[in-house]
């Protein structure tokens, strides 16, 4: 399955990244805009029925610093979340 | 007094270190990052550069790397680490120091001479100079902005960037960090991360040897524990 996690600062932390974008807006003449916060994407390629515990854990512990920053974490799981209770059709699913 | 100064892809101050450990007169040997087993030496130096280009965060990688275990035991047991610049980042990603460093404040990569104003002279650097002391050494980095965790014990700062006559004015921090904080040291004082760089203040010549007191206090130790032994304390 396919896994996105977006990592950004915590509201608060200084952004001197986000502002220098910023100024970089205005300097192009986009003066709607009043904040920018610059962040980090990644795609991870995951065993399906990963559980989420196990990402929350890969963001907690590498992907963010908890002490500065949040994430949030998009999972495109073909498979339903919960064990399915019917046995795996044969042939299907053997790892 | 046997020093390693550890060698990670992308460490760019290893070779500094170790020339200036062996200009005080300390046995200074690399320590490859793969390195499981920290045995025979007295103290550790993570040095600076940019280990692993950056990637992820500053010192993120170099943090999770095999020779991190080692250190971690070694510092459980006792043994004086010192990290400079992106050695103090991988540090604090690895969880032996307290906090976390974000970009400048300026926005920009900063690279100058700055004053530090000595905090805490109750570490394995600092323990030869006094409280107060004002050094003049180089920082040069682009994530220096420091952010300690709520509650820090403000006996846990080491140093704090000032102007030359030791006074905390907002001009003379050059990265934004939280309360002018250039180094901290874990609860028991002997893991000790500061952004300026000792190794390049080893000569007049070179604008400063104010870094060499620090790596005295490192070659030093053993009388340090001498001292402590006979009853003197610190």
């Amino acid at each position: 399955m396919r896994v996105c996690v977006v990592v950004t600062l915590k509201p608060g932390v200084l952004d001197a990244q986000g502002q220098a974008v910023l100024g970089g807006l205005r300097a192009l003449g986009y003066r709607t805009v009043s904040q920018v916060r610059v962040g980090r994407y990644l795609e991870l390629a995951v065993r399906d029925g990963t559980p989420r515990r196990d990402l929350e854990a890969m963001c907690a512990r590498f992907l963010a610093n908890p002490l500065i920053e949040r994430w949030q974490i998009e999972v495109d799981d073909p498979r339903p979340a919960r064990p399915r209770r019917r046995a795996v059709p044969e042939g299907r699913d053997r790892r | 007094m046997r020093v390693g100064v550890v060698v990670f892809p992308g460490s760019t101050c290893d070779r500094d270190c170790l020339q200036a450990l062996r200009q005080v007169g300390a046995q200074a040997e690399e320590v490859w990052h793969t390195e499981r087993d920290l045995r025979g030496l007295d103290a550790v130096i993570l040095p600076g550069g940019f280990s692993y280009g950056d990637y992820l965060r500053a010192g993120a990688v170099a943090a999770r790397c095999p020779v991190m275990e080692a250190v971690r035991s070694f510092a459980r047991a006792g043994g004086a680490v010192l990290g400079i610049c992106n050695g103090f980042q991988i540090l604090l990603e690895a969880g032996l120091l307290p906090g976390a460093m974000v970009r400048n404040r300026c926005g920009r990569f900063v690279c100058r001479d700055v004053y530090v104003r000595v905090e805490s002279v109750r570490t394995p650097v600092t323990w030869t100079l006094r409280s107060g002391q004002v050094l003049r050494l180089p920082v040069a980095h682009g994530e220096g902005c420091y952010i300690p965790p709520a509650g820090l014990d403000p006996r846990q700062v080491v140093f704090r960037y000032c102007d030359a006559s030791g006074r905390l004015r907002p001009s003379a921090n050059p990265n934004g960090s939280v309360a002018h904080i250039a180094g901290v040291c874990n609860a028991a004082g002997n893991v000790v991360g500061m952004m300026p760089h000792p190794e390049r203040a080893t000569d007049a010549l070179l604008g400063s040897a104010d870094g060499v007191p620090l790596l005295e206090g490192l070659r030093r130790l053993d009388s340090r524990s001498r001292l402590a032994a006979g009853g003197r304390g610190r």
